[in-house]
C-alpha cells in the first residue's frame, strides 16, 4: 500500500495558535477531538446530515466530519470550548439552559454553535430564520421547539442588553 | 470500513498552473477535490476508488462571481452560499436560489460548490436542474487549453461526463434574458430539510398573451443523469396551456424520462410526480 505522509499545518483554534503534523485528509473532527483533546464537537452521524460536529471555520458554520485537515491550514477555527464555558457563558448556551434546549446534550454543541452563527448574520431573527439556520442539526430527544424557543430567547437577551 | 488515513494524500497546488500541470502530468490518477461534501463522506465509509486527491478549494482563479451585460459568469468553486447572497442571480436565475436553499443545511451550502455538483454527476443532484433550464454552459481547462461546452450535452450516462482526465471545470456561465420569464422549481423528498430528491423540477417559460412562447424543463432522479426534456418542451412551444395540451404534456413526459426503482422511491411515484410537477407549472403560468 503506498504510503502517503503527513504534512505539517498551522491553524488556530479558540484564539490559540498550533502547528501540527496530520495525515492532510485526517477529518478535522478527529484533530479536535484527538489532537487538541477538545472533546465538546460530538460526531453523530460522520457524513455530514446531522451537524453534531459542527464547528466555525474562518467564520463560516461547517460540518467538521467533512472537513479534511489540509482545509484547516491558515485557519481560524471556534469550537464549542471557545464560545463559552461553565464559569462564562454564551447567552445562547443561557438560554438553552433556561428554556431546556438541551436534553441528552449530543446535538447541543452543533445547535449552540449553528445558532451562534445565525446571531452573528442575523441578530434579529424570526423562527423561521432559526429554523432554517438549524435544518442542518438534527436533535433526537426535544422535539426542537425548545431549541428554537432558546434561541429566541437568546436573541431577545442580547438585544435587551444593547 | 473506515478509510486507513495513510493510504490517502491530498496535494494543495498553489494555482491552477500548477493543478493542471499536475493532471497533464499523471492523468485520470488525481481526483478533483472541492469542498469535500460528497467526497468526505465515500471516504469515511471507505468507499472512495481514488487514492489521490487535489484539493481544487485554495485556487483563487477558481472563485467569484462576474457580471456582464450578457452573462453571470460563476467560478466552479462558488458556493450554494455565495449563490443565495448574490443579487443578480437571486432576480434573474431565482430558481439556483432555490435550489441552493434546499441543498442540505447551512454548513453543507457554505462548503458544497456548484462544480462539485455537476462533477459528482448525481443524477438526484438540486443544482443541475436549475442549470439546465437556464442554458447553462461550462468552461473546461487543461494545460492543453480551455474549452467552453454546453451544459446540456456534458452529462453522457450514469456518472459519465464530458471531462477528460486532465480537464477541470473553470466557470459556468448563465446567458441573461431581457424578457421576462417565469421560474418554477419543487423538489420532492422524503422530508423538506436535508434530503435527497426522490424527483426535482424545474422549468422556465415566456408567455404572452395565452402562448408559451418558449420554455425549458429539467429534471432529476427520473433518469441516469439530469435530464433536459425537449421533446415534452417541444409540445408545448406555441401552445397555449388548456387540458389537451397539459395532457399531451403529460403523456410526453413520462415517455421521456426513465425513473427507476431504488431505495429512495419507485419508477411508478416518480413518473406520477414528474407528471404532477409539470402541470403544477404549466397551470402556474399567467
Amino acid at each position: 500500500m503506498p504510503e502517503g505522509g503527513r504534512v505539517s499545518i498551522a491553524c488556530k483554534v479558540n484564539g490559540h495558535a498550533h502547528t501540527l503534523e496530520v495525515h492532510p485528509m485526517a477529518r478535522l473532527l478527529d484533530l479536535l477531538r484527538d489532537e487538541l483533546h477538545l472533546t465538546g464537537t460530538k460526531e453523530g452521524c460522520g457524513e455530514g446530515e446531522c451537524g453534531a460536529c459542527s464547528v466555525l471555520l474562518d467564520g463560516e458554520l461547517v460540518n467538521s466530519c467533512l472537513v479534511p485537515a489540509l482545509h484547516a491550514d491558515g485557519a481560524d477555527i471556534t469550537t464549542i470550548e471557545g464560545i463559552g464555558g461553565s464559569s462564562r457563558l454564551h447567552a445562547v448556551q443561557e438560554a438553552f439552559i433556561t428554556a431546556g434546549g438541551a436534553q441528552c446534550g449530543i446535538c447541543t454543541p452543533g445547535m449552540v454553535l449553528a445558532a451562534v452563527n445565525l446571531l452573528e448574520r442575523n441578530p434579529n431573527p424570526t423562527e423561521e430564520d432559526v429554523r432554517t439556520a438549524l435544518a442542518g442539526n438534527l436533535c433526537r430527544c426535544t422535539g426542537y421547539v425548545k431549541i428554537f424557543d432558546s434561541v429566541l430567547r437568546a436573541c431577545q437577551r442580547t438585544q435587551a442588553q444593547t | 470500513m473506515r478509510a486507513y488515513l495513510p493510504a490517502y494524500e491530498l496535494k494543495a497546488p498553489r494555482d491552477l498552473g500548477e493543478a493542471l500541470a499536475l493532471l497533464a502530468r499523471e492523468p485520470g490518477l488525481w481526483k478533483p477535490f472541492a469542498g469535500g461534501t460528497d467526497l468526505m463522506v465515500l471516504f469515511a465509509a471507505g468507499k472512495l476508488e481514488h487514492k489521490k486527491f487535489l484539493s481544487l478549494w485554495q485556487l483563487k482563479e477558481l472563485k467569484g462571481i462576474e457580471v456582464t451585460p450578457e452573462a453571470v459568469t460563476l467560478g466552479a468553486l462558488t458556493t450554494y452560499t455565495e449563490v443565495l447572497s448574490h443579487p443578480v442571480l437571486a432576480s434573474e436565475f431565482p430558481l439556483l436560489g432555490q435550489a441552493a436553499r434546499e441543498t442540505g443545511g447551512v454548513a453543507t451550502q457554505n462548503r458544497g460548490t456548484l462544480a462539485g455538483n455537476i462533477a459528482n454527476a448525481s443524477p438526484a443532484a438540486d443544482s443541475p436542474p436549475a442549470l439546465l433550464v437556464y442554458d447553462a454552459e461550462l468552461e473546461l481547462v487543461s494545460a492543453r487549453g480551455s474549452r467552453w461546452v454546453p451544459y446540456d450535452a456534458f452529462h453522457t450516462g450514469y456518472k459519465q461526463m464530458k471531462l477528460c482526465p486532465d480537464e477541470l471545470i473553470r466557470r459556468l456561465r448563465l446567458p441573461r434574458s431581457s424578457r421576462p420569464r417565469q421560474h418554477y422549481y419543487r423538489k420532492v423528498g422524503t422530508r423538506k430539510a436535508q434530503a435527497i430528491s426522490k424527483v426535482v423540477f424545474a422549468g422556465v417559460a415566456e408567455v404572452e398573451g395565452d402562448t408559451i412562447r418558449d420554455l425549458r424543463l429539467a429534471l432529476g432522479s427520473v433518469a441516469p443523469t439530469v435530464l433536459r426534456c425537449r421533446k415534452t418542451e417541444d409540445v408545448l412551444r406555441g401552445k397555449s396551456v388548456e387540458p389537451a395540451t397539459v395532457a399531451l404534456a403529460r403523456t410526453t413526459l413520462a415517455e421521456e424520462i426513465s425513473p427507476i426503482d431504488d431505495f429512495r422511491s419507485t419508477a411508478r411515484y416518480r413518473r406520477q410526480i414528474s407528471q404532477n410537477l409539470l402541470e403544477d407549472f404549466l397551470l402556474s403560468l399567467q
